[in-house]
């Protein structure tokens, strides 16, 4: 059987009903739709700083999201949008975080790269490369020591991975045995950087799991079925083993590397991009799966993508007539005991 | 009263806390096992087990961060650094993650943790060794620093900070671990934020936290004894939040103010002392406000001049009668 195949066979995949499979290609097109036009409204002006775009891999975050117990935890880096719309975070409260708005979902404290939802085991949003890796066997230890039969999923790109923290973590996370789930979205460029200039390892990242006696796997990013395939695989084990792993997954980001990267097309080629988008857009090839399996139609399909962007645009229209935050609000949500008014000193 | 240890106080502090509380636990080098580098740890791990005392391999960036992570899920990590000096490994977990997630987060996310461990000079084992990086860590808005100089204060202000809601830095001195004072059975708290009168006088507020309360002590008393001056001794005990009342009513009552303080004069604490004395006390001032801090210049490792490196009784005497 192609591999493909066999990942749709798997029991996790065959489990989906067509509502989840719809689920998922409409979570997709919700993250590309809802970046596109946050990149519009930056590029007038209407967003500070950095904005990371994750279009290229939304696959990835849809996937692991869609396999979340209610009992996972999960922890990212800056590119951080598609992860928040796929637990559940909304449009209207990530753009007007984007815009600086009180109604973003850290009242326009965080930004771009700082969005946060612990309502939904969403715990960011970390700005600092591999940073958020630490916090994220900190959360694999809370289950544990909970005794919660969950697992936090960490994510970091290829180059996070070269960070002196992230070795710190897999060590403590093999030797305490914790439900640790390690997923690098390998984009192939850490900035300008590529891979083949930054790793010293030379077939997969991933294989560094080896020097610290765990498991390790690859996926392709662009096939849905796959990556829940060898996710549900390691985060089963990772819940009642209390194992981590690493996966690597093969993926690719479509823009710079923030929407300031002047050299988006300097160190890789225009072609190079294209044949991405033509050949392992992972929602054209979902579309094709679910017109092929004829869970939808192509006219389903351009309603489910009406549907985002003008959940996009209402966003854009929410978060533009929200208020600037009060600047008293400058001073709130430093200190816990300030904030709840128990502190006497201010 | 009993009269024990300042490492005494901080391990029945641990030890009554993670009684009272499931969700406290103690992580760091040597902790466990080896009852911990200075033993301030010691007897726990026997008492209460490998789930909550954790011994870690000598990776402060991942452990700091294991802490962060696991506070912001609720549990209340006590986080042991063998030497404050070597939280520069770790530093970003503890600034910008312990101590900007919950402005970041517009203040989902809480991060209930105590980093502890000893932050002091004097011990002969070079600049390495011997940060005081108390300055640093209140420079940032969202973590809290206290630093006890007696074993009451250290008891209370533990038992305080482990139950706080934010990230707090609690830096102890080697030197003053083996110090003995009076210290209640049972658990008390000692409220963050609160200075205390370690000593009254009328003359001259000698403002000091952690070993350098003590050097002003046996300053205060040759002043008094050889010189007749009446000198008040204010311990900040916390830093951040810092007790501007008690420090700004001492200099209205005396007039005069010196900062003893280990920390080095840069952009220190006593720095900060003197921006708010300077703004909020310019008029009751009889003499300007002066320092005997750490010479500013990396801890010597000679023992000799690593001792007139800090600051010495001799120094603050000297200084002191120069304001009359
Ligand atoms: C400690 C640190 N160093 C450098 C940076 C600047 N920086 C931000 S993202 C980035 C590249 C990271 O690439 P990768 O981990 O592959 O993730 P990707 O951007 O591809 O998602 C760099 C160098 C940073 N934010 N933090
Ligand atoms: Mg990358």
């Amino acid at each position: 059987m192609h591999e493909g195949e066999q990942a749709a066979q798997a029991s996790i995949n065959k489990a989906l009903i067509p509502e989840q499979k719809i689920a998922a290609l409409r979570d997709m097109l919700r993250i590309r739709r809802f970046e596109q036009l946050s990149l519009k409204f930056y590029q007038q002006g209407k967003m500070g700083g950095f904005l990371h775009l994750y279009i290229g891999q939304e696959s990835v975050a849809v996937a692991a999201a869609s396999l979340m117990s209610g009992q996972d935890e999960m922890i990212t880096a800056y590119r951080d949008h598609g992860h928040a719309l796929a637990v559940g975070m909304s449009m209207e409260e990530c753009m007007a975080e984007l815009f600086g708005k009180a109604t973003g979902c850290s009242k326009g404290k965080g930004g771009s790269m700082h969005f946060f939802a612990p309502d939904k085991h969403y715990w960011g949003g970390h700005g600092i490369v591999g940073g958020q890796v630490p916090l994220g066997l900190g959360l694999a230890f809370a289950l544990k020591y909970k005794n919660i039969p969950g697992c936090a999923l960490a994510f970091l790109g290829d180059g996070a991975i070269n960070q002196g923290p992230v070795s710190e973590s897999l060590n403590l996370a093999s030797l305490f045995d914790l439900p640790l789930v390690i997923i690098i979205e390998n984009n192939g460029y850490s900035m300008g950087t590529s891979l083949a200039r930054s790793s010293s390892i030379k077939n997969y990242l991933a294989e560094r799991a080896e020097g610290y006696n765990m498991a390790w796997d690859t996926a392709n990013g662009s096939d849905f079925y796959e990556l829940r395939a060898k996710l549900h695989h390691i985060m089963e084990r990772a819940r009642k083993e209390s194992k981590p792993c690493i996966l690597e997954v093969a993926t690719y980001r479509y823009y710079g590397h923030s929407v300031a990267d002047a050299n988006a097309k300097k160190y890789r080629t225009t072609e190079e991009i294209e044949a991405y988008k033509a050949n392992h857009d992972p929602i054209s090839l979902w579309q094709e799966q679910l017109l092929k399996e004829k869970i939808l139609t192509e006219a389903d399909i351009e309603k489910l993508d009406e549907a985002a962007k003008e959940e996009a645009a209402a966003s854009v229209a929410f978060a533009e007539a929200s208020p600037w935050p009060d600047p008293a609000s400058i001073f709130e949500d430093v200190y816990s005991q300030i904030d709840q008014g128990t502190h006497f000193f201010s | 009263m009993p009269i024990i240890s300042y490492k005494q106080a901080l391990n029945d502090a641990f030890a009554e806390e993670m009684t009272r509380d499931e969700s406290v636990f103690l992580i760091g080098e040597e902790v466990a096992e080896y009852n911990g580098a200075y033993k301030v740890t010691e007897g726990l791990w026997k008492r209460f087990g490998s789930k909550r005392v954790i011994d870690t391999p000598i990776s402060e960036a991942a452990f700091l961060g294991l802490g962060v992570g696991a506070a912001m899920m609720g549990l209340r990590p006590v986080v042991e650094l063998m030497f404050w000096s070597f939280a520069y490994v770790g530093f970003d977990q503890i600034i910008n993650n312990a101590g900007c997630v919950r402005y970041m987060s517009g203040g989902l996310i809480n991060v209930p943790m105590v980093i502890r461990g000893p932050a002091n000079g004097g011990t002969a084992v070079g600049a390495t060794h011997s940060h005081t990086p108390e300055n640093f860590l209140a420079n940032t808005p969202g973590l809290k620093v206290v630093s006890p100089s007696t074993p009451y204060d250290a008891k209370g202000l533990m038992i305080s900070s482990i139950r706080d809601n934010d990230t707090v830095c609690f830096m102890e001195s080697t030197l003053l671990y083996g110090n003995e004072g009076e210290v209640p059975e049972g658990s008390y708290t000692i409220p963050l934020g609160v200075a205390d009168i370690k000593r009254e006088g009328t003359d001259l507020s000698l403002i000091a936290h952690g070993p350098a309360v003590l050097t002003s002590l046996a300053a205060a008393e040759i002043l008094a004894a050889e010189h007749g001056i009446s000198v008040e001794v204010v311990d900040l005990r916390s830093i951040r939040p810092l007790d501007e009342e008690t420090i700004l009513n001492s200099v209205a009552k005396t007039h005069r103010a010196l900062l003893v303080d280990e920390n080095k004069p840069f952009c220190g604490v006593s720095a900060q002392i003197a921006a708010l004395i300077a703004e909020k006390a310019f008029d009751e001032l009889d003499a300007p406000v002066t320092r005997v801090t750490a010479l500013d210049a990396p801890a010597i490792y000679s023992f000799p001049l690593e001792k007139i490196q800090l600051p010495t009784a001799d120094r603050v005497v000297a200084k002191a009668l120069s304001l009359f």
